[in-house]
């Protein structure tokens, strides 16, 4: 019963989502303020519904109600609580309704905190997200329906991938589909502003937030995965250019230079149509990326059921949304004027460059996902592309990205004065070429060139990303909580290439037989096998070793790896020895025994690895403290030029 | 209307265009990107003498399965559609149907051998393929990839992508018995 009542609201939200496209759209097209003002509670109201419907659906896992389809197929009685939970999105229908409810969130949010806006764009861009909303409910109650009942019922359900089995899959999904999901919210703004043929620099303020918001979800949402895939594959990468990483990489990349446009077009007025283009592209990508990974035309390892029905109806979806808004900008692009000229060394200059490398790194990554089905499709030769391609390419665009951040951050808009900016730039350049050379020689080994040069990057971003705060800071000048989002979201990118090149250069790996007493050496630490015993667990039985870690002959850790064998289904599980830290990662799991009480192990030693994930995280941050400021909850609207002539801190980003 | 404006409605155009058309080969042709028709399939198994990643002095030869049905699973420890597929080779090992041959591509020994202490070894034999050209000649498109072949040497079936339980039971089991029923004239 509570099923088929999950399974009607469903169809209720799908009612109003019509409702409200056709108010939202023809209500703004004929100027009809009393159906414009029907678009909100239908926006409510399906939010309400598919709240219910989610319930419901929730409740069939927490009853271990086996007669639904869905149900069976991905949980199991014996499964803890937990993870009943989270089985829910833990495959494509429950995770199609997870994405529906996502989208219902933001269009809720959008409709509750727009009130400044004029009457007739909130309501084409709340018309826009409807008609998404159509075709995402179509989809679920046609070809992937989460409530379908199974008769007669099955006694117990097949169980979650234990991959799945891990807290991170709490709240990777749910944070990857806000970020992928809220790209709609730009889209839907993008074509309410072509429809309209109005693009000032008002919109490009009210689209800002919502951009960073989705922006800061989507890269929450991608460093999960990839910690996930770190400790779970428990294998030492932590990023493998799967499809499933890529789909939301690109989106990323994109909505990235969508931020630093929309900076442009609020600010100076410029780049209109270049704007538009971004602001459709990070959605399309979102679309894509699903359809790549849930068609089943490429494996990866999320492997969603393959299911062509479902390929070709988000294909159709996919076609009508992209081709649709990509054929509106065809025609009304052209009309786009912008308001201004700018000089060759201006911030605006930079930014373009920074868009034109991550729309490139984006194409590559797209390339490279797509080269495998490509092959097929024209019947060409094999050929591999794999991590060391993706690894080599993406520098292409990467470096001179990195290389021109602190110039870019420091340029002034519409000048082509960088005299001021020499020194400190230089200072910091100074800085990070010594820590450079100096790092890798004190504490780590020499290396390869492109290693400094990572390192140095690292440095002079992070360096250069401060510079700006701290010396308005000590000259009492005012600072907006966008430019410190900036400054922040920039030194997470010092962070993270600090971490990438260091981890990716000094790591260590030793697969090596170990008897009790002996030692080896991972990294620069020596690591002590004392000794081994058996364990008994609550379902395992396990051997244990015992394993000192040693720093300079002092000891810093005392790590007890096991090999554990499961009683009821006699797996054989290894249980990492895991020392972190800020600065490194050391792991020692226990392999075979080798007889005469030898055992094989494996030592993994990771520099700086957390960076990397902290420094997406402090990305992130960024990304939300800019979208706080107060500047975008006004609602009057200061003409960019003034700002300029005035000599108002405009250098924000 | 400039054409530059156009550009991006057409190559995603494009790329639609591609999308469809392999999703009407998927349909159509009965095209499936995790059986990509390979050459191998009603031919000879490609021979190969290579060392045994178990024990590396000794050798895994192709003629040591001449007369039984086996399974050749290519895969790496450099890939996670492997790593995903492993409980379910462990599952398949436990039921001894059939034994399964593993093929280890572009690997080193000592990976190797840590994978299969760490993770339980579900294979017969596996042979150490260091340099991937034993993987050239079977036609290894990517890893995974469980190739079937039957007691006269014949690939008579082969899937790409992880292995599951479903795909065992419809794909391989039927073809395994019904050969096994057949009496092999050779």
């Amino acid at each position: 019963m509570i099923v088929e009542l999950g399974h009607f609201a469903l169809i209720l939200a799908l009612c109003l989502a019509a409702v409200q496209s056709f108010f939202g759209i023809a209500g703004a097209h004929t100027n009809n303020t009393r159906w414009m003002e029907a678009v909100r509670p239908t926006v409510a109201g399906q939010f309400v519904f598919l709240v219910l419907s989610f319930v419901c659906l929730v409740f069939a896992f927490e009853q271990n109600d086996f007669s639904v389809l869905y149900v069976a197929s991905t949980s199991n009685s014996q499964l803890p609580a937990i993870y009943r939970f989270t089985a829910v999105w833990g495959a494509h229908e429950g995770s199609m309704l997870l994405w529906l409810l996502v989208h219902a969130i933001w269009s809720v949010s959008v409709a509750a905190f727009s009130k400044q806006l004029p009457n007739q764009l909130i309501s084409r861009v709340l018309g826009v997200l409807g008609l998404l909303s159509v075709g995402y409910a179509l989809f679920i109650l046609l070809t992937s329906n989460p409530f379908e009942r199974l008769i007669p019922a099955a006694v117990d359900g097949r169980d979650l991938n234990p991959l799945l089995q891990d807290p991170a899959f709490l709240i990777h999904p749910p944070m990857l589909y806000l970020g992928y999901v809220g790209m709609a919210v730009p889209f839907a703004f993008a074509v309410a502003a072509m429809i309209e043929g109005k693009l000032d620099s008002a919109w490009a303020r009210w689209v800002r937030p919502w951009t960073n918001i989705a922006w800061v979800f989507l890269t929450i949402g991608i460093t999960l995965g990839s910690w996930w895939a770190y400790y779970e594959l428990g294998w030492g990468g932590w990023w493998f250019w799967d499809p499933s990483e890529n789909a939301p990489f690109m989106p990323w990349l994109v909505s990235t230079a969508l931020i630093h446009s929309l900076a442009v077009t609020e600010k100076r007025g410029l780049f209109k149509s270049w704007t538009l283009l971004l602001a459709i592209f990070p959605f399309s990508l979102s679309l894509l990326g699903t359809f790549i990974v849930r068609s089943g035309l490429l494996t990866s390892v999320h492997s969603f059921a393959a299911d062509p029905e479902r390929g070709l109806f988000i294909l159709a979806f996919l076609a009508i949304c992209v081709i649709g808004a990509l054929t509106l900008y065809a025609w009304r692009a052209p009309h786009f004027k912008s308001d201004a000229g700018f000089a060759g060394a201006s911030r605006e200059s930079f930014i373009l460059i920074n868009n034109a490398l991550l729309v490139v790194a984006a194409a590559i990554v797209l390339f490279g996902t797509m080269f495998p089905f490509l092959i097929d499709a024209f019947d060409l030769p094999k050929v591999s592309v794999g991590e060391p391609w993706f690894d080599t390419l993406i520098l292409l665009p990467g470096l001179p990205l990195l290389l021109l951040l602190a110039f870019g951050m420091h340029a002034s808009w519409k000048k082509a004065d960088l005299s001021k900016v020499r020194k400190p730039l230089g200072i910091a350049l100074g800085v990070a070429v010594v820590v450079a050379i100096a790092l890798p020689a004190l504490v780590y080994h020499p290396a390869s060139i492109l290693t400094y040069i990572g390192i140095a990057l690292a440095i002079w971003i992070a360096i250069s990303a401060l510079l700006d705060p701290i010396s308005r800071w000590r000259n009492g000048h005012s600072l907006s909580l966008s430019m410190v989002g900036m400054s922040i979201a920039h030194l997470g990118v010092g962070m993270f290439v600090l971490g990438v090149s260091v981890t990716k250069t000094f790591s260590d790996d030793r697969d090596i037989a170990l008897s009790p007493g002996n030692s080896a050496k991972v990294g620069q630490y020596e690591v002590h096998f004392q000794s081994v015993r058996n364990v008994d667990g609550p379902n395992y039985t396990a051997v244990e070793g015992e394993i000192s870690i040693k720093d300079n002959g002092k000891e810093i850790a005392v790590l007890h790896p096991q090999k554990r064998m499961y009683r009821v289904q006699q797996n054989v599980l290894t249980e990492a020895g895991i020392l972190a830290g800020w600065h490194r990662h050391v792991s020692v799991s226990m392999g075979d025994s080798l007889g005469n009480n030898a055992w094989s192990m494996r030592l993994m030693y990771r520099p700086m690895l957390r960076f990397v994930w902290l420094g997406t995280l402090v990305m992130a941050l960024g990304g939300f403290v800019a979208a706080l400021d107060r500047r975008y909850r006004r609602a009057s609207v200061k003409a960019p030029e003034n700002a300029v002539a005035n000599g108002e801190p405009v250098r924000t980003t | 209307m400039k054409l530059r404006f156009l550009l991006p409605v057409i190559a995603f155009g494009l790329l639609f265009g591609v999308f469809a058309f392999m999703l009407h080969r998927t349909e159509n042709e009965g095209y499936d990107p995790k059986l990509i028709q390979s050459p191998l399939l009603g031919k000879a198994a490609p021979s190969f003498r290579l060392p045994k990643v178990e024990s590396p002095e000794q050798f895994v030869d192709s003629r040591d399965f001449a007369g039984q049905m086996y399974v050749l699973n290519a895969w790496g420890t450099w890939c996670v559609g492997c790593r995903q597929e492993h409980p379910v080779l462990l599952e398949i090992a436990r039921q001894q149907l059939i034994p399964i041959v593993g093929l280890d591509t572009k690997d080193e020994l000592p990976s190797a051998q840590a994978w299969l202490a760490q993770l339980g070894n579900p294979y017969t034999a596996t042979a150490l393929d260091s340099d991937g050209r034993v993987a050239i000649d079977w036609g290894v498109y990517g890893a995974p990839e469980s190739f079937l072949v039957d007691a006269k040497g014949i690939v008579i079936y082969k899937y790409i992508g992880p292995l599951t339980m479903q795909v065992w039971q419809t794909e391989f089991v039927p073809r395994i018995q019904s050969a096994q029923s057949l009496p092999t004239k050779s």
